[in-house]
């Protein structure tokens, strides 16, 4: 029984290419000082003087601390919290990386008449969009967490895993959205496509999964299931946290599987494994698209 | 002055989507002598310029710069000023800023030349927004930034378009001195008198090919044309392409 599969996870390439040139390596240590860090440099400069992440971060800090005064416990404020980590962090994320690529066309364009290399301009894009909006996720969260001091050696797992999964869903959707932003050339069109990526990653994949539960309930589905969840990076991130809590309910089919066949050690190692190649493998095809474009 | 071109294309191909640009381009820019490429819009004149850079990923054929073939290099592209037909700087680029930047780039040591930034009076504008500056005074920044920092070739792509004739002639005047210090020009534009009073060589593209090359006095004796403008005009009507098919072709364009 072939299952259609989301057409971002169908394109999954686990080969990364490497697409540097021999000559770039030499160039770089005779050429002129870190170009990487000049471009990284005005790229924070610009992503900093956006006050998006401002806000984004902000948001985050205000929610947390309400939350925490609300449920006055870690593990209740982490599950509270958890939508916020698995919906809006990919979300803003996803938007936030689209509008920046197209916002700083003409300053790529610029750079690429200089002696600046396509990778490291590309590495340089990708860590201003994500390390501004990971810190300002960090941030948000942990410091209400510090300051209440809710977190106990009972809690801190669950509050690592939280934190981390939102990490990883940054570096994730921040690889997506210059993917799309990159392919799709047109920025309304690009804006659309994220949209459309990211409620197929979060509302349509669940849709799907019930689905093919409901359709094919008289087969044993459990193992299969298991490898769903691989094709998405949001359930893998809420499989992750939520195998460190005992909020149960909150698990998704596929995580409930997970949790049953391999257990709570493995099964956070397998998502975890996922997550990484969710980062590495759309990065990877972004770093190969922005290298074969055309300014 | 070395014996081996300062640039060299040889067999550029590209196509945007599937639609042919360049159909097998070979060419030589000596040094220090001033290239005129012309042809009708959608020649391949920005996209010859982009090639040379490696703005644009070739689909066949190479561009070799002073011997060495920049497929998936860069050091090259410090030897070239580019002034691209429409300058884009980022909205929060002040005009200081984009120069800043590029300055960056070469290191603290490298040699400059300010010259333009004073003939175009370009001072006062340092702190103004890239965004509030008006066509012609973004053209003059983008004149500067490519003379800055003594490129060995200039890719000037419509440079006077935009500039009013005090700025126009200012830039013609820092061409003629870049050439006569040895270094090379390719020049596009519409404005065939003032191709006239600058080059040393025309290129005629047609349909992302070289439809003629050669120094402008051969061309001038060759087709017998008092002008440049002609001269091209006499290259179109009796070259190979044939003007009746391109009429044929643009009417259906027209009408489709």
């Amino acid at each position: 029984m072939t299952v259609p599969l989301a057409p971002l996870a169908g394109r999954s390439e686990l080969t990364v290419r490497p697409t540097s040139f021999p000559m770039q390596a030499a160039h770089q240590t005779a050429g002129p000082p870190s170009v990487a860090g000049t471009v990284l440099r005005h790229e924070f400069r610009s992503v900093l003087r956006n006050r998006g992440v401002l806000v984004f971060g902000v948001g985050t800090l205000m929610l947390t601390d309400i939350v925490i005064r609300l449920t006055g416990s870690a593990p209740r404020a982490m599950s509270t919290l958890l939508n916020l980590v698995l919906l809006v962090v990919p979300l803003v994320t996803m938007m936030a990386g689209i509008i920046s690529w197209h916002a700083s066309r003409e300053f790529n364009e610029l750079l690429l008449t200089q002696p600046v290399k396509r990778t490291s301009l590309f590495t340089a894009l990708y860590l201003a969009l994500v390390v501004p909006l990971a810190g300002a996720f960090a941030l948000g969260m942990l410091l209400p967490l510090a300051w209440h001091r809710v977190v106990d050696p009972a809690s801190a797992m669950l509050v690592t895993t939280t934190v981390g999964s939102g990490l990883a869903l940054t570096f994730i959707f921040g690889g997506l959205a210059l993917l799309i932003g990159i392919r799709v050339e047109d920025r309304l069109r690009g804006v659309m496509t994220g949209l459309m990526a990211w409620l197929l990653l979060t509302v349509g994949y669940d849709a799907l999964v019930l689905i093919v539960a409901t359709t094919l309930a008289d087969y044993p589905l459990e193992r299969p299931m298991l490898g769903f969840m691989v094709l998405n990076p949001v359930d893998l991130a809420r499989s992750v946290i939520v195998l460190q809590s005992d909020a149960a309910a909150l698990m998704g089919y596929t995580g409930a599987v997970m949790s049953r066949f391999l257990g709570s050690t493995l099964g956070t190692l397998v998502s975890a494994g996922g997550l990484l190649l969710w980062i590495v493998v759309p990065v990877a095809l972004a770093r190969r698209s922005f290298d074969r474009r055309d300014f | 002055m070395s014996t081996t071109p300062l640039v060299e294309m040889r067999g550029l191909v590209k196509r945007f989507a599937k639609h042919p640009v360049l159909q097998g381009i070979d060419l030589d820019i000596p040094h220090g002598a001033v290239t005129a490429v012309i042809g009708p819009n959608g020649a391949g004149k920005t996209t010859l310029n982009k090639s040379i850079l490696g703005l644009v990923r070739l689909d066949g054929g190479r561009v070799l710069f002073d011997g060495t073939d920049t497929a998936g290099r860069i050091a090259h592209r410090a030897r070239i000023g580019y002034m691209p037909q429409t300058p884009r700087y980022p909205d929060s680029f002040s005009a200081g800023d984009v120069l800043r930047l590029l300055r960056d780039f070469r290191g603290a040591d490298c040699h400059t030349d300010d010259e333009l930034i004073g003939a175009f009076d370009l001072a006062p504008l340092l702190d103004v927004p890239a965004r509030a500056l008006s066509g012609g005074q973004r053209q003059r920044l983008n004149a500067a930034a490519a003379f800055l920092f003594v490129p060995d070739l200039l890719l000037l792509d419509e440079p006077t378009a935009g500039l009013d004739p005090v700025a126009s002639s200012v830039l013609k005047d820092k061409i003629r001195a870049v050439r006569h210090e040895g270094r090379s020009v390719i020049i596009t534009s519409h404005i065939l008198s003032e191709l006239q009073e600058l080059a040393d060589l025309v290129v005629f593209l047609h349909e992302g090919r070289v439809q003629w090359s050669g120094t402008l006095d051969a061309l001038m004796v060759e087709t017998g044309a008092t002008s440049l403008e002609r001269a091209i005009a006499h290259l179109m009507r009796h070259s190979t392409i044939g003007v009746p098919d391109t009429r044929i072709r643009d009417i259906r364009e027209i009408s489709a």
